[in-house]
């Protein structure tokens, strides 16, 4: 294999890893604010990019105002899911938490499918798609804009949690919720924050993926695909998530040229990440950076 | 306390202590039951029949997902492979083995209980969360193998299959077959039920009540986790084999995510922990969509079809109830339908005096 065909595919899997990172950000903060297991993250995404794409095609609003709206609008879904839904199972068993994100899974993925439809629905151009040329290699503009945004969001995230009142309150509330309670810390506004702050932050990255491939109901999938990643990078660890999914990007890649060239047996893309999770969680359940829970009786 | 027994208690033994069925009510209940259910085929139209059916074969495979979630409380987000991994080894026992198909059933749960096994070994480590996340991997993973491996499924033509086979009588009609489908939901429903008063069976909801308790008690806890794995399975197992020679043909497609996410609803609308809840939350499940359907139909042509466009996207309002369903009885009725019937028939049994 040549070196350009490479690297190449090592930057699709960055750029789409990137991607992965940050909605498994958004999963392992309402993991560690509330140890909620979001299965509606996936969910997250479709219906931002839905809500934004249904804005700038019916009420042809500019990009940007279609853009804050949709942020505004999920925050409000994202804090109404966690007062309504969520809060009543607080000390439920983790069964019950599971399958209620389940239901809102399903819900909302055939909620969206009845309003918008299941074929794949391009946003109105916005950038200019052309090719530019980095390192000798051939990048779409709206990759490297997709690239720009994560890591954008991912700094966000580092200074939010590293210096804003909010930030350490949320991470004083993961550390010990009757402690940061004691300290004057809502712990209700806290659970609903990091709802509010993953859907929004998940939206965005929907928006993206709207933008670069269009929006359709594969975008829930992404949901999914956050499960490898963040099991890999440790279910409570914000840099471990970014880690995950830019192994679970490249990985996805690699396996793919592996698959056409030698192995011939198709839709590893979609298969690998779930081969690695197994062994992941046979070998080293906690990830790379996960805590590992000691039990005492 | 899962049945109502009349006022004192003159249990002597330990074997009166253990019974399925305590009161004489109950043994006359199931009787009649069984034989309400064997005149059946002979009172229903073919359309009613064709849900029982569906009902019985949904609710052994929900019944093995209650012993793996209610009794032992793991979690297996993968059932709809598994019942799917049944349904094409029974076809192809019988299509490429010629084992007759009366056997390739049974058969066909041992092999889905192997596969089971396979995949719950990590279940011998791993407990809620993680294992949820194991089992959706086994979901793709399994769906993948349908996909790609052709000798066993068909591939993607998926795989035709005859019907069930006695001593030389076919039974290819919903009024026979619904015989064969009765005949093992009451076999696997007492089976479950006497599991549950045997040492393994008190092992489970050990392992599921204070699993450092029950290890401490000398429970083996990675052994008793994987076979909750390996029942669940074979229960699948079965229930898909039965699948198989109802519908004659298997294809790749019907075993995805949201047919083990039904599995799950169908266990918690039923009750977690019950085994009639197994049945009733199948029940719900199945008729659930044809209420939907009906309100659909009744609502055809007036404005509210046209404007929300009922008709066509009947299938996704269909997964919308599914998932409110699966909400609300969380939120509401976290103990499921079994629940409620236990407190009906109390209410009845204390009637004037019910505080």
């Amino acid at each position: 294999m040549e070196l350009g065909f490479f690297l190449q595919l090592l930057l699709n899997g960055l750029i789409v890893g990137a991607l992965y990172g940050v909605v498994a950000m958004s999963f392992v903060l309402i993991y560690k604010a509330s140890q909620v297991v979001n299965f509606a993250q996936g969910e997250f995404l479709l219906v931002g990019a839905w809500v934004c794409w249904w804005l700038l095609t019916a009420w042809q609003l500019p990009f940007w105002a279609g853009f804050l709206v949709t942020l505004a609008f999920m925050t409000a879904f994202g804090v109404i899911l966690q007062v309504v839904v969520l809060r009543p199972l607080i000390g439920e068993p983790v069964i019950s938490v599971i399958m209620v994100t389940i239901g809102l899974s399903i819900f909302f993925q055939a909620l969206m499918k009845w309003m918008f439809g299941v074929f794949a629905q391009p946003f109105p151009s916005i950038f200019a798609a052309d090719q530019v040329r980095v390192l000798g290699l051939e990048v779409q503009s709206v990759y490297l804009l997709s690239l720009a945004i994560s890591v954008a969001i991912m700094l966000g995230f580092w200074w939010f949690f590293t210096y804003s009142k909010h930030g350490l309150a949320m991470r004083a509330t993961a550390f010990d919720q009757q402690v940061a309670a004691s300290l004057g810390v809502s712990v209700p506004r806290v659970f609903a924050m990091s709802w509010a702050i993953s859907a929004v932050v998940s939206a965005v990255a929907g928006v993206v993926v709207g933008v670069v491939n269009g929006v359709s109901s594969a975008l829930s999938f992404y949901g999914i695909k956050v499960f490898p990643a963040v099991i890999l990078g440790g279910l409570d660890s914000i840099v471990g998530a970014v880690l995950g999914g830019l192994i679970v990007g490249v990985l996805e890649n690699v396996a793919q040229w592996l698959d056409a060239e030698v192995l011939n047996w198709g839709n590893m893309y979609q298969i690998a990440p779930f081969y690695a999770l197994i062994l992941i969680l046979l070998i080293k359940p906690y990830g790379l950076f996960g805590t590992e829970a000691i039990e005492r009786v | 306390m899962a049945v109502m027994t009349p006022a004192g208690d003159y249990r002597t033994t330990y074997r009166e202590d253990m019974t399925i069925f305590p009161t004489l009510g109950s043994r006359v209940a199931l009787w009649a039951g069984i034989a309400l259910l064997c005149l059946a085929p002979l009172v229903l139209d073919r359309y009613l029949l064709h849900l029982l059916i569906n009902i019985g074969f949904l609710g052994i495979a929900a019944l093995g997902l209650n012993i793996l979630v209610g009794f032992t409380g793991q979690i297996s987000i993968g059932h709809a492979a598994f019942f799917g991994f049944g349904a094409f080894a029974s076809a192809w026992l019988h299509d490429v083995l010629h084992v007759p198909v009366a056997l390739a059933i049974p058969l066909a749960g041992l092999m889905t209980a192997m596969v089971g096994l396979v995949f719950g070994a990590p279940a011998a480590r791993l407990k809620g969360l993680y294992l949820a996340i194991a089992t959706l991997a086994a979901q793709f993973i399994l769906e993948d193998f349908f996909a790609r491996a052709q000798w066993f499924t068909g591939g993607v033509a998926g795989r035709v299959t005859e019907p069930f086979g006695l001593f030389g009588i076919a039974f290819d009609r919903d009024e026979t077959y619904f015989y064969v489908v009765l005949a093992f939901v009451v076999v696997m429903f007492l089976g479950a039920a006497n599991l549950m008063r045997t040492r393994d069976g008190r092992a489970l909801v050990a392992v599921r009540d204070h699993y450092l308790s029950a290890e401490m008690m000398g429970i083996n806890l990675a052994y008793y986790r994987t076979l909750s794995f390996g029942i669940a399975s074979f229960y699948a197992g079965i229930g898909g084999a039965l699948y198989a020679h109802y519908l004659l043909f298997v294809s790749v497609e019907a075993f995805n995510i949201l047919f083990s996410i039904q599995f799950l609803g169908m266990v918690i609308i039923g009750g977690l922990g019950s085994v009639m809840g197994s049945l009733m939350g199948a029940a719900f499940m199945v008729l659930l969509p044809e209420v939907v359907q009906g309100l659909a139909n009744l609502l055809a042509g007036s404005p509210i079809d046209r404007a929300l466009r009922l008709g066509a996207s009947i299938s996704y309002l269909r997964e919308m109830v599914i998932g409110a369903a699966i909400i609300l009885f969380l939120m509401f009725e976290p103990d499921g339908l079994a629940h409620r019937w236990r407190l009906i028939k109390a209410y009845w049994k204390l009637y004037p005096y019910s505080h």
